[in-house]
């Protein structure tokens, strides 16, 4: 018990840090290794993205379909889905719920699906700015802010409509 | 895209690049036109900079550095119209970061979206900020967020907005956010209905909570209904089920802000909660569907997390171990990886431990998972739950992973495996064993620190240099070994192989001939330390070989002129000094001991292990704390501290009779009192949760008479709480101080002090002569004890460091204070920690003896007759063996004198003497001056007469063999009696240390006789 609040302690004095902030980071790569999205909740230079996309996308690349969904990789973890050809990446606190990623990231594809019917990786890539919107529907500052598809989608909807 | 020509076009050409080169020409084309059209076209219309900005986010994802054009999606953010509004947020988000200057320069237009009355316009607000806001905003903005998040008027889908966006405002200046105003706020925000807004606002909790829970409780009885609320799947919109789950990302969620609430107080909240937990528990099957499956476990790992922080009942405990050794086992990989996660954490949990460890065989199966996630797990896990019991098995299991291993995670294994290998090594042979293959099977990936750490206990322990120097010499044999095992053992070889010099094959010279062999092999820096061997190996030749010499001179010849200078010096230096003999043997003397400390290994894997709290090496060495640590206590305050107690003596020294008898009554008296008292043992219950076992305060026993004999300051005893201020103040101790003592002298954890504010603890772990003692510092009360004081008033025979006690203990904290013990030689006298604190007006203070006593630097050990006779025989008589008849001897029965001698860790070897009436028993003491050293007892009991025996005593140290007796003989006399009446102890009187009395024998004594047969 004891030790176990003292890890809770620990984590009170990482969170006043401010660095405790959940999901760090979304990446949609292709097997070829090429980003097609990349939406980061904390600040990295560029050189430190490349660096960490290419490292990640080795990294996962190399998996087969037998082994987890979770890798570890620096002080992230990263929980990964493959659609097709596109790879769904997530870079998460160590401590963050893995499985409730995983489902997030189908929950983001099935979004995705509903709107663009079928989506593949050229609605991601010649839609850029539409998968933004979604995305910037679904989470905020690393956390999760909705996971009712309707809701994420009306704000796109109706700006469809105005067009 | 739609009216977007241009940025398609764009993409296209990007897509059609054959190589990177040709993206990269692209590109630069593209920028150079994006600035110019900044540059030259003012007038550019909302809609081409809108075109401009995507494009440059698109390159900037890309991977290209965008080092202009800020200032223009800046802009867009006061566009009138949405559409170019929107990509001015979305995109001014991804470029800039809270420290960019251009975003001051939108903090007004920003803020003038929040405040407005567009709410479309809100939420874009609202998420920029939310995502890279800084101090400036949180100060300029935070009133007008919080005022949106618990309007009425406001729709949902600005008010999760809002409170996400107050989240990172919080963050940033954690003063925007008062408990005290917003407390009551969150709780009506957790009623609301709407999932989104719950979902987020649940995220802005779990930070409140963890910053100041208890600001929040009012929220906790919310959370629980939420979870109620879910599970039980009431008033969740279709929209909010995901494969029919009532949200899982809110369960979730708010089963994790219910993890940073230490407790929970309130019986029917507490009860609620755990039928939810247990219905997750228990319901939560496998199902076909993965999305599904993925889910319902999502949750019901949550559920796990928050039953083993709740430390729930043991019977939910046991279910969670259960299922978790189900999941390690399954065929699903992402369930086997997160099993093995949750145990490393059950492994924090007190009694987890021996459940987890019948799952060893199955962990130890995924170490050779195909899959290198699961595999860290597994040896995260195998690292986390090893100790004496298993440490043999698991190091040999790394051993043998480690030469299938893939290279990325071998210099970890080996690390972890030395590191294992040292703490918990049955024997130091056994350590030498394991480095020593570490090194043969990944010489590459062995570190320096591991071979030099293998040194340095070899040096330290003579025991271990002809064992060390044996294996060494196997490993020259093997045809091609790596240049570290040539190192190691080029320098055992050089200070240790003359202990071998009679066996084949380990003669100097021959040494010296496989050594050398090794030489051309090795890389520059190893030929210095080969050169220093050879000039030990030249010394130590007995006789002296002149054909050796010969050689050896040769190789110091060649290399007086090696281009590397510490070749060269070393080679010049050995030549010169070999040729003077006698000044050889100084400059080659054998290295001194190296002074103890802290493995710099260990040190090492904190450095490395980046991944923080999920390394269960970083949760053991922090385990360690090398400074004492503040915690708050997690249990519930239910019941107003003890009332003063007047005290009905006063700490006068009386005689030995009046002072057993008047002290033993008002403790009587105190024990009663305590029982009336239902919180007073409520830290005992917080000790006993820590791991630590509270001695069972058995208030019907009789404390022990004291003895000023014993050479122990009388004011250590119960009596001794002398308080500083007024005598009617005075604070007494809760049960008797001297028995805590005396218990805690035979066992390693419990409570060395109570009084009715303040409880200290003790836990201790001893290794050779060190020791660890971690006192634990439990303020009872809900007020802060203050001027908190602790020295330590060492004895000569030990050297002790306390880490810093803080001054003040918070109301209801328990703080760790870690005690460094080092045995220097042996001696009964004890330490005495004078402790003292405030409680309001009032001081006390209380010397307690730390129970750092001899009969801890013993270790069993079990001998055969082999073993023992010729050990006895040769320890011919005083000082090193020394008999005396005691009487006055508590009756005992054979079996309970076994029992007393083991449990002061003196082992009883049965069956080696041929009297049945007699005991033989032996130990290993730790000192650092007598290093360990064998030592030997005998017991003759005489069965007509219980109350007296002879006892032997034998050792290679004579003061030991005496302060050894002396500590059996208090033992057998002093121990707590069954009735009071048994009390006539009789005194025995000291000796002067340095001289260790000859007691006489008597010739005639038929037992003398027998114990010169032995």
């Amino acid at each position: 018990m004891y030790v176990y609040s003292r890890r809770r302690r620990r984590k009170i004095e990482r969170s006043e840090r401010g660095r405790k902030m959940g999901i760090r980071f979304i990446l949609m790569v292709n097997k070829q290794g090429q980003t097609r999205l990349a939406q980061y909740y904390e600040w990295l230079t560029l050189e430190e993205r490349r660096a960490l996309e290419g490292e990640i996308v080795r990294k996962c690349l190399a998996r087969n379909d037998q082994q987890c969904s979770f890798v570890e990789h620096r002080n992230y973890k990263i929980v990964y889905r493959r659609y097709a050809s596109l790879f769904f990446m997530v870079g998460v606190d160590d401590d963050e719920n893995e499985l409730a990623i995983l489902e997030f990231i189908h929950l983001l594809v099935e979004t995705m699906d509903k709107h663009f019917g079928n989506v593949c990786e050229l609605d991601i890539m010649f839609h850029l700015e539409k998968a933004h919107f979604m995305l910037e529907e679904m989470v905020m500052n690393g956390c999760i802010v909705e996971t009712s598809k309707a809701n994420i989608l009306s704000p796109i909807q109706l700006m469809d409509k105005a067009h | 895209m739609s009216g977007m020509r241009g940025l398609s076009v764009f993409i296209s050409d990007i897509r059609n690049c054959q190589n990177k080169e040709a993206e990269r020409l692209r590109v630069d084309k593209e920028l150079g036109n994006i600035r110019t059209c900044f540059k030259n076209d003012k007038g550019l219309t909302p809609y081409k900079k809108k075109k401009y900005v995507w494009k440059m986010l698109y390159i900037h994802m890309l991977g290209y550095d965008v080092d202009f054009g800020h200032m223009e999606a800046v802009s867009l953010i006061s566009a009138p119209k949405y559409p170019e509004k929107q990509v001015g947020y979305i995109v001014t988000s991804c470029l800039l970061n809270e420290n960019h200057d251009f975003l001051r320069l939108a903090i007004n237009a920003v803020r003038n979206d929040i405040i407005g009355r567009n709410e479309t316009y809100q939420c874009l607000a609202l998420t920029l900020v939310g995502n890279i806001g800084g101090r400036e905003f949180a100060e300029s903005l935070a009133p007008d967020v919080q005022k949106l998040l618990i309007s009425s008027s406001c729709r949902p889908l600005v008010r999760k907005k809002a409170a996400l966006c107050l989240l990172r405002l919080f963050r940033k200046n954690p003063d925007v956010v008062n408990a005290d105003g917003w407390a009551d706020r969150m709780a009506q925000l957790l009623d609301e209905r709407d999932l989104g807004v719950l979902t987020s606002s649940m995220s802005l909790l779990v930070s409140l909570v963890s910053n100041d829970y208890e600001g929040y409780s009012s929220c906790l009885p919310k959370c629980v209904k939420i979870l109620e609320r879910l599970a039980r799947n009431q008033d969740v919109p279709q929209e909010y089920t995901y494969y029919g789950i009532p949200s899982p990302w809110l369960q979730v969620k708010t089963m994790r802000a219910l993890q940073y609430f230490p407790t929970i107080e309130d019986p029917s909240t507490r009860r609620s909660l755990f039928e939810v937990l247990q219905r997750i528990l228990m319901g939560t099957d496998v199902v076909k569907n993965v999305n599904k499956n993925n889910a319902s476990h999502a949750v019901l790992f949550e559920a796990l997390s928050l039953v083993m922080h709740l430390n729930a009942e043991k019977e939910m405990m046991s279910q969670c171990v259960a299922l978790l050794g189900k999941f390690i086992s399954v065929r699903e990989p992402n369930i086997r990886y997160l099993g093995l996660e949750n145990m490393t954490r059950m492994l924090m949990i007190t009694d987890a431990q021996d459940i987890i460890k019948k799952h060893q065989p199955q962990i130890i199966t995924s170490l050779k998972d195909p899959d290198i996630s699961i595999r860290r797990r597994a040896l995260d896990l195998l690292y986390g739950m090893c100790d004496v019991s298993n440490a043999k098995g698991i190091v040999e299991e790394l051993l043998q992973y480690l030469s299938t291993a893939e290279f990325s995670m071998r210099e970890e294994l080996s690390l972890k495996a030395a590191i294992l290998a040292e703490k918990f090594a049955p024997d130091l042979s056994w350590y030498v064993d394991v480095i020593l293959q570490l090194i043969d099977n990944a010489g590459d990936f062995v570190s320096d620190d591991i071979w030099f750490r293998v040194v340095q206990f070899v040096t330290n322990n003579e025991d271990l240099q002809p064992y060390a120097a044996s294996k060494v010499r196997e490993y020259m044999d093997k045809i091609a070994i790596h240049e570290t095992m040539v190192k190691v053992s080029a320098y055992i070889l050089g200070e240790y192989g003359h202990l071998l010099a009679r066996r084949p094959g380990c003669s100097a010279r021959e040494l010296f001939g496989i050594l050398h062999e090794k030489l051309p092999t090795v890389s520059s820096p190893t030929i210095p330390l080969l050169l220093s061997t050879y000039a030990k190996l030249l010394m130590h030749a007995q006789p002296p070989d002149i054909e050796l010499q010969k050689q050896i001179w040769n190789v110091f010849k060649k290399y007086e002129s090696s281009i590397d200078v510490e070749i060269q010096q070393r080679a010049v230096e050995y030549f010169e000094l070999s040729k003077k003999g006698a000044a050889l043997m100084d400059v080659l003397a054998e290295m001194p001991k190296f002074p103890e400390r802290q493995s710099s290994l260990i040190k090492k894997v904190e450095d490395v292990e980046d991944t923080a709290d999920q390394s269960a090496i970083k949760l053991r060495a922090q385990q360690l704390p090398s400074n004492a640590l503040v915690l708050a206590d997690p249990q519930p305050v239910n019941g107003t501290p003890p009332p003063l107690k007047v005290p009905s003596i006063s700490g006068i020294k009386l005689d030995h009779e009046s002072a057993s008898q008047t002290q033993s009554q008002p403790n009587g008296d105190l024990s009663k009192a305590q029982s009336q008292i239902p919180s007073a043992d409520l830290v005992g219950e917080m000790v006993d949760s820590l791991a630590i076992e509270a001695p069972p305060v058995d208030m019907g026993s009789h404390q022990r008479v004291y003895r000023e004999e014993d050479g122990i300051p009388d004011e250590v005893d119960g009596t001794a709480i002398v308080p500083i201020g007024d005598q009617a103040n005075k604070v007494e101790p809760i049960g008797n101080i001297t028995e805590r003592f005396n218990a805690l002298c035979l066992k390693d954890s419990g409570v060395l002090y109570e009084d009715p504010y303040i409880q200290i603890g003790v836990k201790a772990e001893w290794r050779g002569h060190h020791g660890r003692l971690v006192l634990f510092l439990g303020n009872k009360v809900t007020s802060p004890l203050t001027s908190v004081q602790a020295l330590i008033l060492p004895p000569a025979h030990l050297k002790l460091e306390l880490s810093l006690v803080p001054d003040t203990i918070p109301p209801r904290a328990q703080v760790q204070c870690p005690l460094e013990v080092m045995n220097i030689r042996p001696s009964r006298d004890v330490a005495v920690l004078d402790f003292s604190y405030k409680f309001g007006t009032s001081m006390v203070s209380a010397k307690l003896r730390l129970p750092a006593v001899l009969n801890k630097f013993l270790q069993p050990l079990q001998l055969t007759s082999e073993e023992f006779f010729p050990q006895w025989r040769s320890l011919s008589g005083p000082p090193l063996k020394l008999q005396e008849v005691v009487r006055g001897v508590r009756p005992l029965s054979l079996p309970e004198m076994e029992n007393l001698f083991n449990s002061f860790r003196v082992t009883i070897c049965p069956g080696l003497d041929p009297n049945p009436n007699n005991l033989v028993a032996s130990t290993t003491f730790y000192s650092e001056n007598t290093r360990p050293m064998l030592c030997l007892a005998r017991i003759e009991t005489d069965p007509a007469d219980r109350t007296q025996l002879r006892l032997t005593v034998a050792s290679g140290d004579s003061t030991l063999t005496f302060e050894l007796k002396e500590f059996i003989k208090e033992q057998l006399i002093a121990i707590p009696m069954g009735s009071r009446a048994l009390v006539p102890a009789v005194p025995v009187p000291a000796a002067p240390l340095a001289q260790p009395p000859s007691p006489a024998v008597d010739a005639n004594d038929p037992g003398a006789m027998l114990a010169g047969l032995l």
